[in-house]
């Protein structure tokens, strides 16, 4: 499976002498073959812009970015039809914060999210929550780095909450969290729900119908695509009723001198040119994944995972924040090393070729909440296996030497 | 031996110089590098338009740690006129080691809080 990541390669002029040993998924994922492949060739044989053109090569265009639109769609359970292309993971919530929040959110109203949270997950709420006088509040993530579904339950009992935004799994503790469970609970009470599935959609099975959310945002980048694209899948009812976000061409049915109508979904929240090339890469890698087929993914990363947590606990002076058990988090552990900061970890593993990432993780509140000021993180892909591991502890431990430990 | 975290370097991380609070203190500055999360505070203590003493506070890697110690000797008995006209080159001469693009702030971050202090000039030295 490396093999199809031309990053790796050892003739890769990028790392021309050692292998890469690559342990930060969770902040980007390597690219296979298929996903360059098929961006070049788009531009390379099919390049035009898409929805005005009435010549074939336009047509194809059309036709190679919503292809992409149903096959990512397909891909997690959605409707193409709602299942709108944006920057990133950031852009599709704050098109929820402003699109639906700015309308339903009002004073004395209360949006509750997680400490856990990513900052995309965090600020597009303080924001929205300041403008129209309504409060912010967070469930508690316990010792074992989960959320309680009892404060939940007591949190929407209050009866303000009109939104629960709340990530699939956690980027920085790894948490799986009770998404399906979460979503109905706020629904019974009234609420909207969201759900960050960034570190999700790249490494599980995830089926955005059956976990019946009413927003559900991932970026594509992760998911072994290109930058520059992500996707919110929204329920069909809230988007037809919400404005745009952005507004502009292609998003319009009709413009006068002083108004205008929205075009249909989804494109009625995709203003100007999309990433269009990034669509079709972002085609190829879910693609790709469903060649490989996500049980297996999910397979491999959750044993990948189970041997780092293992090899981990031998290193001395180290401790993994989150849950203990393989199968309640995502392919990743975020650590800290008694005598060693963070930062001075990445930098020595660095010497051995190994990339993991060092610091808060745009988590700062649950940062404070660990009561660390950062963290090392080692996060899995498709790609990885236990080479990686055993090269990251080698790595830990020689490190330790580097600092008298 | 390591090019980067050489015995001094490790040696000023694990005791560092000058740290802990001041009382009473006459200037004093708290900044973050936000991209780690780190935190350091300065306490100056000042008498004839020098610092008489001061006293670092916060957490952080061994870098930015190493920097607050070792530049803690160099600023004792300067004027705060000089402390005002360092630059990052003084910094990254005074450490003596490599620092990549990526630890620069880390190498810089005490100066930037002594600076604060002295000057009220919250930039990132350059």
């Amino acid at each position: 499976m490396r093999s199809d990541f031309p990053i790796f390669s050892p003739r890769s002029s990028a790392r021309p002498s050692r292998p890469l040993v690559y342990l930060d998924s969770a902040a980007t994922s390597q690219k296979p073959a298929v996903v360059i492949e098929a961006l070049s060739e788009h531009l390379r044989s099919h390049n035009a812009n898409v929805h005005r053109g009435v010549y074939a090569l336009a047509q194809e265009a059309d036709a190679a970015y919503d292809g992409a639109r149903s096959r990512v769609a397909r891909f997690v359970g959605a409707d193409a039809r709602t299942t709108i292309f944006t920057k990133n993971a950031t852009e599709a919530i704050n098109l929820v914060a402003y699109s639906w929040g700015r309308a339903n959110v009002r004073p004395g109203d209360a949006v509750l999210i997680t400490q856990m949270e990513h900052h995309a997950n965090i600020v597009p709420w303080q924001v929205l929550c300041r403008e129209r006088g309504a409060s912010l509040r967070y469930l508690e993530v316990d010792e074992y780095g989960e959320l309680s579904l009892e404060q939940l339950d007591a949190e929407l009992e209050r009866g303000d909450v009109r939104l629960v935004a709340f990530a699939h799994v956690s980027n920085v503790l790894g948490t799986i969290n009770p998404v399906a469970e979460m979503a109905t609970r706020a629904r019974a009470a009234g609420a909207v729900s969201l759900i960050d599935g960034a570190q999700a959609v790249p490494h599980m099975p995830v089926d955005v119908a059956r976990i019946g959310a009413d927003f559900y945002a991932w970026t594509g980048h992760k998911a072994l695509g290109p930058t520059g694209i992500g996707v919110l899948h929204g329920r069909r009812e809230l988007l037809e009723q919400m404005e745009p976000f952005l507004t502009g061409g292609d998003m319009i049915s009709s413009v006068d001198f002083q108004q205008a109508t929205w075009n249909e979904l989804p494109y009625k929240f995709e203003a100007g040119t999309p990433p269009i090339a990034e669509a079709v890469g972002l085609g190829a890698a879910v693609e790709y994944l469903d060649g490989l087929g996500m049980e297996r993914v999910r397979a491999h990363e959750r044993s990948l995972t189970a041997y780092m947590l293992e090899r981990l606990a031998q290193v001395p002076g180290l401790r993994v924040v989150g849950p203990p058990a393989a199968d309640a988090r995502g392919g990743l552990a975020s650590f800290t090393l008694e005598g060693i900061h963070p930062h001075d970890i990445a930098e020595l593993v660095d010497r051995a070729g190994v990339c993991i990432r060092a610091g808060h993780h745009c988590a700062q509140p649950l940062m404070r909440c660990l009561g660390v000021g950062a963290t090392a993180r080692a996060s899995v892909g498709v790609y990885n296996d236990a080479t990686d591991v055993d090269a990251l502890i080698d790595a830990l431990l020689a490190g330790r030497e580097v600092f008298g430990l | 031996m390591d090019d980067l975290y050489r015995d001094y370097i490790l040696e000023h991380y694990k005791r560092p110089r000058n740290f802990g609070e001041l009382e009473p203190h006459d200037l004093e500055a708290q900044e973050h590098n936000p991209l780690c999360g780190d935190e350091l505070g300065v306490h100056i203590r000042v008498a004839d338009d020098r610092i008489e003493d001061l006293r670092f506070h916060g957490h952080g890697c061994a870098i930015s740690q190493a920097a607050a110690s070792i530049a803690s000797e160099e600023l004792k008995g300067m004027s705060l006129q000089e402390v005002g006209e360092l630059d990052a080159d003084w910094m990254i001469e005074l450490l003596g080691i490599p620092v990549s693009a990526t630890r620069r702030k880390c190498a810089l971050l005490n100066l930037k809080v002594v600076r604060g202090a002295v000057t009220g000039d919250h930039a990132w030295p350059t």
